[in-house]
């Protein structure tokens, strides 16, 4: 061996190697092949349930009959393949891609500022949006075609304003500065909106209900509209999992691992800013998704983003179906806002993560 | 240690001892490394050269810059002058390209609760592994084979939280050895550590280095232990290069005296390693007389007393 070259100090064969990464590493399919499940079943209970009860067999059959290539036929009668196709399936879809989107956004904040409280909302996306729909929807007259553009472009531009306040606050805790200055933007966004929503009384309660999230207007061309932005967000995100693990280590020591920190994060929270704005311009702003999710899959399979991310992305979307399945099925015909019903659930929920978490800590005898 | 294995040491040590800059043998070459914070120099014209398989320690007092000095080796921070390793500018490579050719172990790293010995140890794989993929079956087989060699198997499955002083030392060292670069920067590794984990760490690094010919420069704050395990000494005092040489040069009384500004006493043992003792300004028959007279020394003693037992420790 010369001496410009580095040492190859493990060379032997590889050969009855233990696997000694445990089993939570080696059987890491099994959450993933859960949350698809999951996934499946709310949907299809989805597609079922409502004022007019579809048959699993005929719900099976109208999107067999909508798979290119296939030629199926069914013989499920026409109203009901209408109600299955243009009712529900593009509602049930559309809360699956938010559900993903808010999803795995919550787990990619919470990794990038090491802080398991961060949701996709942190940076002021909410308030952003919140506000570009408020203008819209009292000074954009009775057409909504460009609110969710509106609310696109507001939580983009909110967002974009914490990022560069936080960096310019302080390069050293970046984490911290960017938080703070996300705490003042949503502050000020939320203030301007409350103003112009306190002037026009009548638009009250139709920027009430953007804000509380509904899908009860949901069509195949909200899912064309955000499907872009979605699919760049998420294949973004899910190709820096391991980047998400690396950056845990810090600035400075990962660092020395051979990555770039600030631009890594610079494009994780692009993308993430990218898919939540997407996902809320259509949606409203729909709470608890974020955290909640990731942290259920950070309690059963681990904590490692390589399965955190993928395995949120898919438990969110079923998450999402199930409750907007609740919101329009517990006082039918009426809706429940379904912020209320993820709040409802989330809330207790998070409660039991705590607890069980500092329990789980305490039988493994962690000191933190 | 035996008398045999001191010998063997020492003539190891003359062996590769003296590479100087330009040296072709040299795998870390510093020339004229300078770091200033604001206008304060904190590193001043470092020169020095480490050979394959040397292991340099610094030492020198708080503040005399031994970890910015670390700190610009790995590329953290900007500096003056040149660091070359295997005679490539470290401040010309790619982070990638740097990560691979230095391991950087800090003096308090950040262990995130939650994650498990063997992803950590993977993070480690991540200047071989392009920037958007995954590790590969190679870089699996490679940690395990790693653990294993640092006999951290039965461990690999553990949360990082659960892991005691010695343990967490020897995965830290883990993750930069999965590197695979052929220099490992170490600040202060063994600072949290008593003393028998503190050898024990060092011992691990000092087999490592002989099998695989790794270049090691560790800051040490143990004076006796970087006389006993280092081929040379580095001691910096204030930014500069007070001594450089074989450890009985470097470790005389009126240069560490000099440098630490403290008396120290060095005491040769029979199987010739060199014991550093601080010289009390008071010694122990003066207090005792003090506190027998009932005068207001005895409130004195009290608390040299309480001085004394952590010294008493240091010194087992």
């Amino acid at each position: 061996m010369t001496a410009t070259a580095p040492p190859r100090p493990l060379e032997e064969p590889t050969i009855g190697i233990p696997d000694v990464r445990g089993p939570g590493v080696r059987h890491s399919w099994i959450p993933m092949a859960i949350a698809a499940v999951l996934l499946v079943v709310v949907s299809l209970v989805a597609l079922c349930v409502g004022p007019v009860a579809v048959p699993l067999s005929q719900v099976v059959g109208t999107l067999l009959a909508h798979v290119p290539l296939l030629h199926f036929h069914t013989n499920a009668p026409a109203i009901n393949q209408a109600i299955v196709w243009q009712l529900r399936a593009p509602r049930v879809v559309l809360a699956g891609i938010v559900g993903a989107m808010l999803a795995s956004g919550g787990a990619a904040y919470q990794g990038l500022f090491r802080n398991p409280l961060a949701d996709p909302y942190l940076l002021g996306v909410a308030a952003g949006a919140g506000l570009g729909a408020t203008i819209e929807i009292v000074y954009g007259g009775d057409s909504s075609t460009l609110l969710p553009l509106f609310a696109f472009v507001g939580g983009s531009i909110a967002v974009l304003a914490t990022y560069m306040i936080g960096v310019a606050g302080g390069r050293r805790a970046w984490g911290q500065s960017i938080v703070l200055a996300g705490v003042a933007v949503a502050a000020l966004l939320t203030a301007i909106q409350t103003y112009l929503q306190q002037r026009d009384q009548e638009q009250i309660r139709q920027i009430y209900n953007w804000i509380l999230g509904s899908f009860s207007v949901a069509s195949w061309s909200d899912v064309t509209l955000i499907l872009p932005y979605v699919i760049v967000s998420g294949v973004v995100l899910l190709a820096h999992r391991r980047m998400l693990d690396v950056l845990r280590v810090g600035e400075e020591e990962a660092g020395t691992l051979g990555i770039h920190p600030a631009r890594t994060r610079l494009i994780v929270v692009a993308a993430a800013t990218l898919g939540t704005a997407a996902a809320v311009s259509v949606s409203g702003l729909i709470g608890f998704v974020g955290i909640i999710v990731a942290h259920t899959v950070r309690l059963t399979a681990g904590a490692s983003y390589r399965i955190i991310l993928p395995v949120a992305m898919v438990g969110g979307a079923a998450f999402l179906v199930g409750a907007d399945l609740i919101a329009r099925t517990v006082q039918a015909p009426a809706e429940v806002p379904i912020g209320v019903v993820t709040a409802c659930i989330g809330a207790p929920f998070f409660l039991f993560v705590l607890v069980s978490r500092r329990a789980g800590q305490r039988t493994m005898g962690g000191t933190r | 240690m035996t008398r045999l294995g001191t010998v063997i040491r020492l003539a190891d040590r003359r062996a590769r001892r003296g590479a100087v800059p330009g040296d072709e043998r040299a795998v870390v070459s510093l020339d004229g490394v300078t770091v200033r914070f604001d206008g304060y120099v904190a590193v001043d014209s470092v020169t020095a050269s480490l050979a394959r398989g040397e292991w340099v320690g610094l030492i020198g007092a708080n503040g005399a810059g031994k970890t910015t000095l670390i700190k610009a080796v790995a590329g953290l921070i900007d500096h003056e002058g040149s660091v070359k390793v295997n005679g490539t500018l470290t401040a010309g490579m790619g982070r990638r390209e740097r990560a691979r050719a230095v391991a950087y172990v800090p003096q308090s790293p950040e262990l995130p609760a939650d994650m498990s010995v063997f992803d950590y140890t993977l993070l480690g794989r991540t200047p071989h592994i392009s920037y958007l993929a995954v590790e590969s079956g190679d870089d699996v087989a490679h940690c395990a084979r790693l653990l294993e060699r640092l006999g951290l198997s039965p461990l690999a499955h553990r949360h990082l939280s659960t892991l005691s002083g010695g343990e967490r030392q020897r995965v830290v060292l883990a993750r930069a050895l999965a590197q695979e670069a052929p220099v490992l920067l170490m600040d202060e590794p063994t600072s949290a550590l008593d003393l028998a984990h503190r050898v024990e760490a060092l011992e691990i690094v000092d087999e490592l280095r002989r099998e695989w010919g790794l270049t090691v420069l560790s800051a040490l704050h143990d004076l006796t232990l970087a006389g006993q395990f280092a081929d040379r000494l580095l001691l910096l005092a204030g930014g500069r290069v007070a001594a450089l040489g074989a450890p009985p040069e470097v470790l005389d009384e009126s240069v560490l005296e000099r440098a630490f500004g403290c008396p120290v006493r060095v005491i040769r043992t029979e199987d010739d390693e060199l014991v550093i003792v601080p010289r009390r300004t008071a010694t122990r028959a003066e207090v005792t007389e003090g506190a027998g007279t009932g005068q207001p020394g005895g409130r004195r003693h009290q608390a040299i007393v309480a001085d004394d037992a952590g010294h008493e420790e240091e010194a087992q």
